[in-house]
This record gives structure tokens, sequence and C-alpha cells, in this order.
């Protein structure tokens, strides 16, 4: 597939995606706008579109990132315990600091997503059975468990049904002023490009990394730190969105082989596109309610992931 | 110390357990008093040696002490159905009221899914078990996608009703569903005794037992149908308490530091009783009720867990 | 006799076992040998029923594996495979006596327990019977897996490259000990293994596979020739008598 057919489609799906809505705004109005239509695209459509966008990208690299370092096609924040980590320390920033700001609950949201990463990557290396199946299953009883412990103090202080709310990815409640944290993405996404290689190189093993002059530890942590604070970011704001970091790398191997850099862009569109698709069924299929983010990308997201695996067994 | 005799101080602190239990504050009222007790002790040994038992037992299938059978999506699917039985007939419906029906259909429920797991399994022979685990953990992320979004929709009296549902709880066992319980269990002990003398050798892994002459895929598929009923009971009658199995089985090994499984399963049971019973105990003394048994033991069952998992790797 | 006829395998599109036909006499040791992914273990492992195959037929004394009762079939062959991996922690003799629950199902007879002691003594493990396995070398390890094997008291016994991972020392002990069980115990020992100067000292019979099929059969003075290792591996050998054993030369 052409890179050229990825921007076409994100173009349509873009533009779909700011004149779909309760109110009626047709792109033939964009030079006649009324106040109220020229409000709602600014306040909440274009909000809307940019966030989808920096989180179908964001959460589809920190994807690519960490299969690229664990070697595993099957890992992801979903799968490695990153996000239940983050929705963790959402759970702690709101426990301890009531009234909290967005950027305290990010930094602690980041802090745990990184803490629940890097002890799933240490449980990799002493993990013997180095199936590709088992790690992801290992990630994923991690990420429950993690789960357990913040349902645990979720109930102490009364918030579960809260905590659904933001556990559920939702792009409907994105309007001006709730999701300009997400915009921390975009350098986080510039460095990635930056060390594609060298994150294809550190996955390879620490010795073979040294092997070739590669300070592996550093490329690691700087990956994991992108992972995490990407992540943490999306969980806050948007919600949890269960595999997008699994199934698009992976969608993009499948036609574009495993080179990191060449796939990185391939990855970020098809990322942005794929959301973009979700979220406008998830609005127009129940018109004028709408199916949150989280539902449809989970339905998908794991017919797709079983679809995966299941292939993976044929070739063996 | 031998294992006879801790086994025998084990059972000791169980009864003692129990004793204390059903005595402690027992009042005037006792003729009011105890038989209730008496039939929440019961419930409680029937839930942790119906739980102690499957996980055990699936431990050593899968040859690995960091899986527990509710990872393959029972729980979830358990939640799904409660779920959407209150958010399609409201929580004062029969299927909701009527603890038998419901009873009958969780069970019924969770039974034809893993029966359907195992179809996939065993379809075309021999497929590895991890791709089983990892099938039914993406179920559950699938579940649990629909049960929240379930949730955020319910009205949040409504809710309440689905978290009383959500967390194990022995405060209201009912007489009849303990009556349906205990002859399943009974019929399952007896269908399950005949393939007890294979699960030692079953811990060799599955090319020693072929070697040893078991006819591998006809015990293993008839083990694991036998967890599947024990879960799917066992969450039914109180709800789910996924880590409870981890803990009990891995401190079983710890303490008993054997591969005989008649030893383990009744250690395990002991181990499993001890916990539930001291953990009703502190519950419901300490806490005086503010929190439910299930949480706290997912919560130290998921510690404990992660601390197994960073301390060795030689069990898995 | 183990008598496998016409038997295939297929991985995805790929034919690890194409069309073979192959007798192993009784008492005798027969090796496999072979290039990389040529087969053999899979061929072993089919044999005795680990894996499944996908055409032909294989007999056990008449008997067709895949159709017989899975406890019949390990009282007559038991199969070591290279990586033994069990992750639980027993003792040598709790090992071995693994071995008798074709017999026992489980439960120790009297008789059990006297072929566990012999087996132990016969692999000299006496010494070491209530050492864990992981706080034993790889050669006393591999000498236990082989008591357990005895125990099991089959006619036919499998190997897997029994010899991987072993020095020199502890191969020819572990070849010394199934030259034995061919002549003394009249076993049929079957292995599989890579180190062809081994395969040259120790067997009776010698099967050479490649690329899924087997390429020659026949005594050891017959295969180990300077022609027909030449076909199987690609690569010249030169061949010495030393102490009337046949030598093979390859490592320049």
């Amino acid at each position: 597939m052409k890179l050229i057919y990825l921007i076409i489609g994100f173009i349509i799906l873009a533009v779909t995606s700011l004149f779909l809505g309760v109110q009626d705004i047709s792109p033939l109005d964009l030079f006649s706008l009324t106040e109220a239509q020229a409000h709602v695209l600014l306040v909440s459509r274009i909000p809307r579109l940019v966030s989808i966008i920096l989180a179908g990208v964001g959460m589809s690299i920190c994807g690519l990132i960490m299969q690229q370092l664990t070697r595993n096609k099957f890992v992801s924040p979903t799968t490695a315990g990153t996000e239940d980590s983050a929705r963790f320390g959402i759970l702690v920033s709101l426990m301890l600091f009531s009234t909290a700001s967005p950027l305290v609950k990010v930094l602690v949201a980041f802090f745990f997503a990184l803490l629940g990463t890097f002890i799933f990557m240490k449980l990799l290396e002493k993990v013997k059975y180095k199936d590709a199946i088992f790690i992801p299953l290992v990630g994923m009883m991690f990420g429950s468990i993690v789960g357990s412990i913040t349902t645990f103090f979720a109930y102490k202080n009364d918030l579960i049904q809260n905590m659904s709310s933001w556990l559920q990815g939702n792009f409907s409640t994105m309007i001006q002023g709730r999701y300009e944290l997400l915009y921390i993405s975009i350098p986080l996404v510039a460095v990635a490009y930056l060390y594609a290689n060298k994150f294809t190189i550190a996955g390879m093993g620490e010795e073979f990394s040294v092997n070739l002059g590669l300070n592996h530890k550093q490329v690691v942590n700087i990956g994991l730190v992108i992972v995490a604070l990407i992540t943490a970011t999306v969980v806050l704001t948007v919600g949890m969105i269960p595999f997008l970091g699994l199934i698009i790398p992976n969608i993009v191997t499948m036609y574009r082989g495993d080179n990191l850099q060449n796939s990185l862009s391939h990855t970020a569109l098809l990322g942005a596109v794929f959301v973009l698709a979700c979220d406008i069924f998830g609005r127009v299929v129940i018109h004028p309610y709408e199916i949150p983010i989280g539902l449809t990308v989970g339905v998908i997201g794991s017919g797709i992931f079983l679809y995966m695996i299941m292939r993976r067994k044929a070739y063996e | 110390m031998s294992n006879k005799s801790k086994l025998a101080i084990l059972a000791v602190i169980s009864i003692a357990l129990a004793a204390a239990f059903i005595f402690i504050d027992l009042g005037s009222n006792w003729d009011y008093a105890l038989p209730r007790r008496i039939k929440k002790v019961y419930a409680i040994v029937l839930t942790g040696a119906v739980i102690a038992f499957a996980t055990l037992v699936f431990q050593t299938i899968t040859n690995n002490r960091i899986l527990t059978p509710s990872i393959i999506g029972l729980d979830s699917l358990y939640l799904l159905i409660q779920t959407f039985l209150i958010f399609a007939f409201g929580s004062m419906n029969f299927f909701v009221t009527n603890e038998n029906i419901n009873f009958v259909i969780s069970v019924g429920f969770m039974v034809l899914f893993a029966g359907f797991l195992y179809k996939l399994l065993f379809h075309g022979g021999g497929q590895n078990i991890y791709f089983l685990l990892l099938v039914g953990i993406i179920f559950g992320t699938f579940f649990r996608s629909i049960t929240e979004f379930m949730q955020v929709l319910i009205d949040p009296n409504e809710f309440l009703v689905v978290q009383d549902r959500m967390f194990a709880s022995f405060n209201n066992v009912k007489t009849d569903l303990l009556l349906i319980a205990t002859v399943a269990v009974i019929l399952i002990t007896l269908y399950s005794i005949r393939y007890l003398k294979y699960l030692d050798v079953l811990s060799l892994g599955k090319d020693q037992a072929v070697n040893l002459g078991i006819d591998y895929d006809h015990v293993v598929k008839r083990l694991l149908i036998i967890i599947a009923v024990l879960v799917s009971i066992s969450t039914a009658l109180v709800g789910p308490i996924t880590f409870l199995g981890l803990l009990v089985a891995n401190v079983a090994h710890q303490f008993l530091n054997t591969y005989r499984h008649t030893q383990l399963i009744i250690g395990a049971v002991f181990i499993s009783i001890i916990a539930l019973v001291g953990g009703q105990l502190i519950v419901e003394r300490v806490f005086t009720f503010t929190t439910t048994l299930s949480v706290i033991v997912n919560f130290i069952g998921g510690v404990y867990f992660i601390y197994l998992l960073l301390k060795e790797s030689k069990s898995w | 006799m183990v008598d496998v006829k016409h038997v295939s395998k297929v991985y995805g599109n790929k034919n690890v076992i194409n069309d073979v036909s192959v007798k192993i006499a009784k008492g005798k040791i027969t090796s496999f040998i072979g290039p990389n992914g040529a087969g053999k273990s899979t061929l072993l492992s089919m044999i005795s029923r680990l894996i499944a195959k996908d055409e032909g037929e294989i007999y056990i004394d008449g008997m067709d594996v895949t159709r017989c009762k899975s406890n019949e079939l390990a009282k007559k062959i038991s199969i070591l495979k290279q990586s033994n991996n069990i992750n639980i922690r027993l003792t040598v003799k709790e090992l071995v006596s693994f071995g008798r629950f074709p017999y026992s199902q489980g439960r120790l007879t009297k008789e059990d327990r006297k072929f566990v002691a012999e087996a132990i003594r016969y692999m000299e493990l006496e010494d070491i019977q209530h050492k864990y396995l992981d706080q034993l070398s790889g050669g006393q390890r591999q000498r236990a897996y082989i008591a357990m094997v005895i125990a099991q008291d089959t006619e036919y016994v499998l190997l897997d490259e029994p010899l991987n991972n072993l020095d020199m020392k502890h191969s020819v002990q572990i070849m010394k000990v199934l030259r034995k069980l061919a002549d003394e115990l009249g076993k049929t020992v079957v292995i599989v293994i890579h180190d062809i100067n081994f395969a040259s000292c120790y067997s009776d019979y010698i099967v050479a596979m490649k690329d899924g099929r087997v390429i020659k059969e026949g005594t050891t003075d017959e295969i180990i020739t300077p022609s027909v290792l030449n076909e199987v591996y690609d690569m010249d050998f030169k061949i010495e008598e030393i102490d009337a054993e046949r030598i093979c030369v390859f490592y320049s």
C-alpha cells in the first residue's frame, strides 16, 4: 500500500469527522459560517478531530516502540500493563490531591505507567519460556492485577462508577479546554522518529547493541518514557483504547516488513485513520447517540487480535 | 517438619478459625444467628475448596504457577451477564432477583463459553495451551468493554446492584443456592477422582506424560472441563475472586514443597479456607463491613503475585 | 521390530518428513544421522506418538502406534527428548520412580521399588539419589533421566540427542551405558545423534536422513564410507581405521 492512499483516506475521514454531528455544518458553509456554527466548530469539532488524531497516532507509535524493544509482536500498552498502571496512577492522584490539576494528574499517571512498564520489562528478562503467546499473557495477567489493586482503592473511596467512565475511551467529551494535554505527544512522536533505528537495535538484546556501540539502557529507557508519557496523557484525557497499539503496527508490518524507520509514518497515519473511522462509525450507527471509542476499538481490536494469533498458528 | 504434620496444623487452624467465626459474639440471639453463621462458613469453605482445587489442577496442566483459570474470561463473562440482565430488564427483574434462575443462567453461559474455547483449542489437535489462555483473556477484554459501556449508561441506583455483584460476597448467601452448588460440586468431585492419579505425572510436562502412557489430550480435556465448571459454580455462588486461587496454590507449593498432588490439594484447600474465613473475620471485626473480602483478597493476591514474579522464575 | 511405512508430516507447506519407510531391528543400537532439519527428531517423536503423523503407518511389534492404548505403549516404548524442562523440584529417586507409572499408576508396589533401585544402581546414581535434579551437573542429570527410562523397562528406548551439551567423558559414559542396554538387557536402542564418530563406534545400524527422506540405511560399515557421508552432508570425509573403529576426519 502506498503512503498516498493512506493520506487520501486520512483527509477524507478528517473532513467527514469535522462536518458530522447533531449541529448541521456542511463544507459549503465554511465561508459563511454563522456564529453558532463557528462556535461548534471551534469548541467541539476541531478539538475532537485533533484529539482523535493525536491519540490514534500516539498509541500506535507506542505499540510499535514496545514491539521493537521486546521483539514481540503482541506487546503493547494494553498487553504490558501500561494502560492499567496509568489508570492506577490517575486514581492515586485523585486520592492524594483531590483537586489536582490535569498536569499533576498526568505526572502521577506517567510515573505509574513508567513503573508498570518497567516491571513488565523486568518480568520479560526473567521469563524463560519466551513464547510469542506467553508474553502477552503474562502482560495481561499483570495488567489485571494492577487493575485489581486499583479496584481495591477505588472501592474504598467510592469511585468505582466514576472510574468506569474514564476507563472507557470516549471522544465525545473532548472539547476546548479538556484535550490540550494531548499536545504533549507531538514532541514525543518526533523523538520516536529520531530514535527509530536505535529502538530496532536495542530490541536485538543488550549484548547485540553493546557490540554495535549503542547505549542499550539509555535507548530502552527513552523508549519506555515515551510510551509511558503518551499512554498516561491518552488514558487521562480520552480513556483506555484497548488493543489500538497492538493491532495498528501489526497490520503495517503485514504489508511493510519489520524495519522500524520504514513503518513509522505508515503506523502513525494508519493509527489516525483507524481511530477516525471507528469514531465516525460510533457516531453514525446509533445516531443521535454515540458509541464510545473504547467500545468500538475494543470490539474491533479484539477481533483483529484474535485473527492475528490464529493466523500465526497456521504458519507454524 | 514433615508434610503430614504441616497439613495437620493447617487443619487445626482452619477449624479454629471457623469456630471463632461461628461463636465470637454470638450473643443471646443464638438460635437466629447460629444457623446464619454456619451457612456463611459453609459457603466460604465450599468456595475456598473449589477455587483451590481448580487453580491447582489448572497450574499443573499448564505447567505454570502464575496462571489462574479465572483469566480465561469467565469472571468478565459473569459480570457481563449480570450487568446485561440489570441493564436490559432492571434490577427488580425475575432473572436478577431469583437466585436459582440467575445461578443457572450464569453457570450455563460460562460453561458454554469454556466449551467453545476448548473446542477452539482442540480443533486440529494439540494446540498450545497458552494459545487458549490468550484467546480467553482477549475475550475477557472484549466482555469488559461491553460491560463498561453498559455500566456507564446504567442509572446510578441500579449501578449499586451491579457493583454488589462485581465483588464476591459472603454476606447474603442463599440457602437454595448452596444446595444446588453442593450437589453440583459433589457430582463433579466424584467424576474427577479417576483423573487425580495423573496429576503428578502431568506436572512433568506433556512429553513425559505421553511417554509414561497418559492419553494426554483426553485427560487434559476432561480436567479443563472440570475446572471450568468448578470456577463457574464458585463465581455464580459468591461472585468473582480472581486471584484467590493464585494466592493459595502458590502458598501451598511453597509451604509443602512437594510435587505430590494428594498433599498439595489438601493443603491448598485448607489454606484457601484459612484465607477466606480469616479474611471474612477481619472484614467483619476490623473493617466492620466497610470493604468486601474479595477486594482485599484480590489486592493481597495481586501484590503477592508481583512479588513472586520478581523474586523467582524457576517455577515458570 | 519398529516398522515405519510411508510416513509423512507437513508443517505449513513444508514437508518435514516425506514418505519415509524404515525398519528398526530388535536388540540393536540404531542411530539416525543427518544434517540439521533432516527430520530425524520429528520421526523419532512420531514413532513414540509425541506428535501425530499426517500420513502412513507405524507399527511396533505389529501394534499400530496411533490406535494402540497409550498406557500399553508406555510399557513397550519410551522416549527421552533432548530438552527436559521439568519445572518441579524432584530428587533423582523421585524422578526414576515416575518411570514405573505405566505399571503402578502412581502407587508403587514392592516390585516397582525393586525396579527403581535397580535402575539407580545400573546408572551408578546411588550416592546422589536423594539429591535434587537442579543440584546435579548436566551429565548426572542425563544419567538420571536415562535411569527413569530404564525403570520404565520398555523393550524400545528412543533417545533424541542424548549427548547434547555433555563433555567427552560424560558422552562416552552415556554411550557405554546404551551399549550395555542393548548387549546385556537386550533392549532396542534408537538414537538421534550428531557426532558421527560416536555413531560409528557405538551403533549397529545407521539410518541417514536428509530433507525429510531416508537416503541410506544399513550396517555401520555400509554407511560410514566417504561416498555415503558425502551424499548426506555435502562435504568431503576421510575415513581412517583406528583400533578397528572407523573414524571420520572432516575438519579440513
